[in-house]
């Protein structure tokens, strides 16, 4: 079966007056579906700026990117833009729901702008079905400022799901949670994951990445390994270790 | 075309503010409030000025004698004594498209009655006068042309003068007194209130201009002749020949009369109300642009403030053509907004003027129209650099904005 990521020899320089930034030198990648990939590596190690070029939000400077076999290369702003509609759902670290709208009208925003509308009542229906595939079925008019982190999170997931695309991107989506949240919203994902969604998911925790099916670390703007994660971490395990552990701490007097 | 979920997206955006879509509207609101109240009170007052034009009779035309000269003083249109009844027959005789001609004799007399005595406008004129001046008698009948003939001591008479020297009391068949001359009260003429300029139209006596002439001003000459044309297609048509009539009857001489018609009485009254109209129209058009700008001023704030709004749109999908249009349109619908208000407000605050003042007033529908259509155009042409600029913004840098 094709990729449905491929990266040949990608490079993106940042062209700031007289000083030249490489952030990016030479990555080639190969992402199959129903791939999980954790994208780590410090500050300024480049992974944010191959994060942008995966998201179609940025062009690399040289080198061939192929989304679903589509060259990306010579697309221009507006068809960027369809492709992130289609073929992309973006998950960030600070949820970036828009405030004072409800959870079903953040979850229907990609579709307004899909090149294939349905109906009124069919966009709220696949909405209301996003919501349900994260648990949040139940809070669809609740606004976000009535939602906890976790449950922002999980609107935005179902944001990214909406228009069924074929690669869910999530720029440190646990960033801004707690352990016990974070565990919940990496189940989500391996969730998605195992009926078949590939994700490629930025982080720069060990124990984020170990959810994941392959690491892939940066250094200086290129690839310092890339390898399959063994042991691997399951959330319904992890979440069982951490009430465990918060009953010895006697926490909540019985679990 | 994905305008109607763009629209979508505006109105949401609009209702998640409230309070600040009012505030920012409220400068549309109160300039067009502003510019369809002066149009309306402007209206208005054009339309009472000629109600009181039309109430000279329809398609009326005068032709005054000439100016007088006596000492090096002028006495203006009407003091010459160079009219004659000779022209008055003329005119009616020569002339096609005449309905009506009354020769007019004026004077000021002390009249008494009834052991009363009242100082008033006795006017010699002609039978045809009411219908010329469409103005109708409320009791008895106006003298006839056989009275002019005879110059009988008849006299119709207006209201205020019923109320002076007869009061409570039906005038018709009783007896006044002009110059000592006694005239038996025929008719009463229906109250008509004040013209132009501010007379009481009601003050008068009218007896007929053959009586006015021999018995009581002892003129041979007349004031003015007032004629009525068959329809306002012809007044230009009757006027000229008027004017060709009565110059060739002076066989060469310096015309030494004067001939108006109804349209050109009414174009100078109306004159100063248009002006004004259009000076307050422009003051309130002016606070329409600074209402536009207030609207560009928000949205500029806006686009700042929802910057990563506008990223997680074009992160997700959306053409820059979307966000401008989006808020293209939420600027739009604020300015037509307020627009719909500010009528609202005007036609309110007009109706308040006019029961508060007593001043008449009339919303005119174009007025209403133009202001709307031009409170939408300030919300497109004050919102498009905004829009504009939120359009431009590059996903990354937008997504980032903090």
């Amino acid at each position: 079966m094709a990729p449905v990521i491929t990266l040949h020899d990608i490079h993106r320089v940042y062209d700031s007056g007289e000083v030249q930034v490489h952030a990016v030198r030479g990555v080639s990648l190969e992402l199959q579906r129903g791939d999980f990939l954790a994208l780590m590596g410090a500050s300024g190690s480049g992974k944010s700026t191959l994060m942008n070029t995966l998201g179609c939000l940025d062009r690399p400077t040289r080198g061939e990117y192929r989304l679903d076999g589509i060259a990306v290369a010579q697309l221009d702003r507006n068809q960027l833009a369809d492709l992130r509609n289609e073929k992309l759902g973006f998950v960030f670290q600070g949820f970036n729901l828009l405030a004072r709208t409800t959870a079903l009208e953040n979850v229907e925003l990609p579709m307004l702008y899909g090149r294939h509308r349905g109906s009124r009542a069919a966009m709220r229906e696949r909405a209301r079905h996003c919501l349900a595939i994260v648990g949040l079925a139940e809070r669809a008019d609740h606004f976000p400022s009535q939602l906890s982190g976790g449950q922002q999170q999980r609107v935005a997931i179902a944001r990214a799901l909406v228009n069924a695309p074929q690669v869910l991107l999530a720029d440190e989506p646990t960033g801004n949670l707690d352990s016990r949240t974070s565990a919940e919203v990496m189940g989500v994902f391996q969730q998605l994951n195992d009926e078949g969604i590939t994700i490629v998911l930025v982080t720069h925790e060990l124990d984020i990445a170990r959810y994941c099916k392959r690491s892939l670390i940066m250094r200086d703007g290129r690839v310092v390994s890339d390898q399959p994660v063994q042991p691997r971490s399951h959330a319904a395990v992890e979440l069982q270790k951490l009430k465990d552990a918060e009953t010895a701490a006697q926490l909540h007097p019985s679990a | 075309m994905r305008l109607g979920s763009t629209l979508i997206v505006a109105l949401r955006a609009l209702r998640r503010n409230k309070l600040r879509s009012m505030l920012t509207a409220l400068g549309i609101i109160i300039g067009v409030g502003a510019v369809i109240a002066m149009v309306s009170i402007g209206n208005g007052a054009k339309a009472q000025v000629e109600a009181q034009v039309a109430g000279l009779g329809q398609n009326v035309i005068s032709v005054f004698s000439g100016s007088s000269m006596g000492g090096g003083m002028r006495g203006g249109w009407g003091s010459a004594p160079t009219l004659t009844l000779e022209d008055a027959t003329a005119i009616s005789r020569e002339i096609a498209g005449v309905a009506g001609v009354s020769p007019e004799v004026r004077d000021r007399n002390q009249i008494l009655a009834n052991g009363l005595n009242w100082n008033t406008q006795v006017n010699g004129e002609g039978p045809d006068y009411p219908a010329i001046r469409s103005w109708p008698l409320t009791s008895g009948a106006m003298f006839t042309e056989q009275d002019v003939r005879s110059v009988a001591k008849v006299a119709v008479i207006g209201q205020t003068v019923v109320d002076q020297l007869f009061p409570g009391q039906d005038p018709i068949g009783q007896t006044l007194r002009i110059r000592n001359i006694p005239f038996k009260v025929v008719g009463v003429l229906a109250s008509k209130g004040f013209n132009l300029f501010g007379q009481d139209q009601d003050d008068t006596v009218l007896v007929p201009y053959t009586s006015h002439m021999k018995r009581l001003s002892r003129r041979t000459a007349l004031n003015s002749i007032l004629v009525q044309a068959v329809s306002a297609d012809a007044i230009d048509r009757v006027q000229q020949d008027i004017t060709d009539v009565l110059t060739q009857r002076r066989k060469g001489k310096e015309p030494d009369f004067t001939v108006r018609n109804q349209v050109e009485l009414a174009q100078a009254a109306t004159a100063t109300s248009r002006t004004l109209t259009l000076l307050l129209a422009a003051i309130a058009g002016v606070s329409l642009i600074v209402g536009g700008i207030g609207i560009m001023n928000i949205m500029l704030v806006s686009v700042t403030e929802r910057t990563r709004e506008i990223g997680i749109r074009l992160a997700v999908g959306a053409h820059g053509r979307d966000v401008l249009l989006q808020f293209l349109i939420e600027s739009v619908v604020l300015s037509s907004l307020g627009g719909v208000l500010g009528i609202l407000l005007g036609i309110g605050a007009s109706q308040l003027v006019s029961v508060v003042n007593g001043w008449p007033v009339l919303v005119s529908t174009s007025a209403v129209v133009v202001a709307f259509c031009f409170s939408a155009a300030v919300g497109m042409f004050f919102g498009f650099y905004p829009a504009r600029k939120a359009a431009r913004l590059d996903p990354i840098d937008a997504l980032r904005y903090e």
